[in-house]
């Protein structure tokens, strides 16, 4: 169980082969966001976040996880600062006996890191820099695993 | 109390953070309005607080929540992350 924020890189395929030995886990599934490449997409984006609150909310979020589910090992990276198209964003990882569990709880960590965690892009485009607006639908993606 | 803000709150008022004088101030209201009344940077800032999440000592509340004991208030748009 852990959560980084960080500005360096990381290794999804690294941190992969570190959580796959953990304990009895028979399924590890792994999320990676991605700053988008195509054209028309963003020169560059700027990840800003509240330190300190931003660790703690991760650690809430993943505690909330392995609350709910049998997780051998869970993970949370996100990364800050300026990030160029193709660059990793962030990642989630959870490990568990069985499938379901681990899709499950990935799916969770990600519903509630975009709707709880204090981190703000700001996408850097030929036309001038754009705060990104939050989106519904992520409201309604955390809103479905209220118990 | 420390006052932070993030994102274009942070770019509206101009500043990351400040130091408040929480005297007299009983919610996150009664501080909005104190801050409003600070210059035309915080009044265009705190123009539409639909558009503004609040968290006190690093939990988010809501504008009528007590400022009692509170050290730390930040204001910043919703979250976009992951």
């Amino acid at each position: 169980m852990a959560v980084r924020v960080q500005e360096e890189d990381f290794d999804l395929g690294v941190e992969a082969a570190a959580l796959r030995g953990s304990g009895d886990a028979g399924a590890l599934v792994t999320f990676s966001g991605i700053v988008r490449g195509g054209e028309g997409d963003v020169a560059a984006m700027m990840l800003e976040h509240y330190p300190g609150m931003t660790e703690a909310a991760l650690e809430e979020i993943e505690a909330e996880a392995c609350a709910r589910w049998d997780l051998s090992a869970s993970l949370i990276i996100h990364r800050v600062g300026r990030l160029m198209p193709g660059e990793n964003i962030m990642m989630v990882a959870a490990a568990s006996r069985h499938r379901k569990a681990a899709f499950e709880a990935a799916e969770f960590l990600m519903d509630y890191l975009k709707t709880r965690a204090p981190f703000w892009k700001k996408e850097e485009t030929p036309e001038g820099a754009r705060w990104v607006d939050a989106r519904e639908a992520d409201d309604d993606a955390a809103a479905r695993w209220a118990k | 109390m420390k006052v932070m803000y993030f994102a274009w709150l942070r770019e509206k008022t101009a500043i990351s953070s400040e130091e408040v004088d929480g005297a007299g101030l009983a919610t996150v209201s009664d501080l909005v309005e104190a801050l409003r009344a600070k210059g035309a940077r915080h009044a265009a800032a705190f123009e539409d607080v639909s558009a503004v999440k609040v968290a006190v000592d690093q939990k988010v509340v809501g504008f009528d929540a007590s400022l009692e004991g509170a050290t730390e208030v930040a204001f910043f748009p919703p979250m976009t992350g992951g």
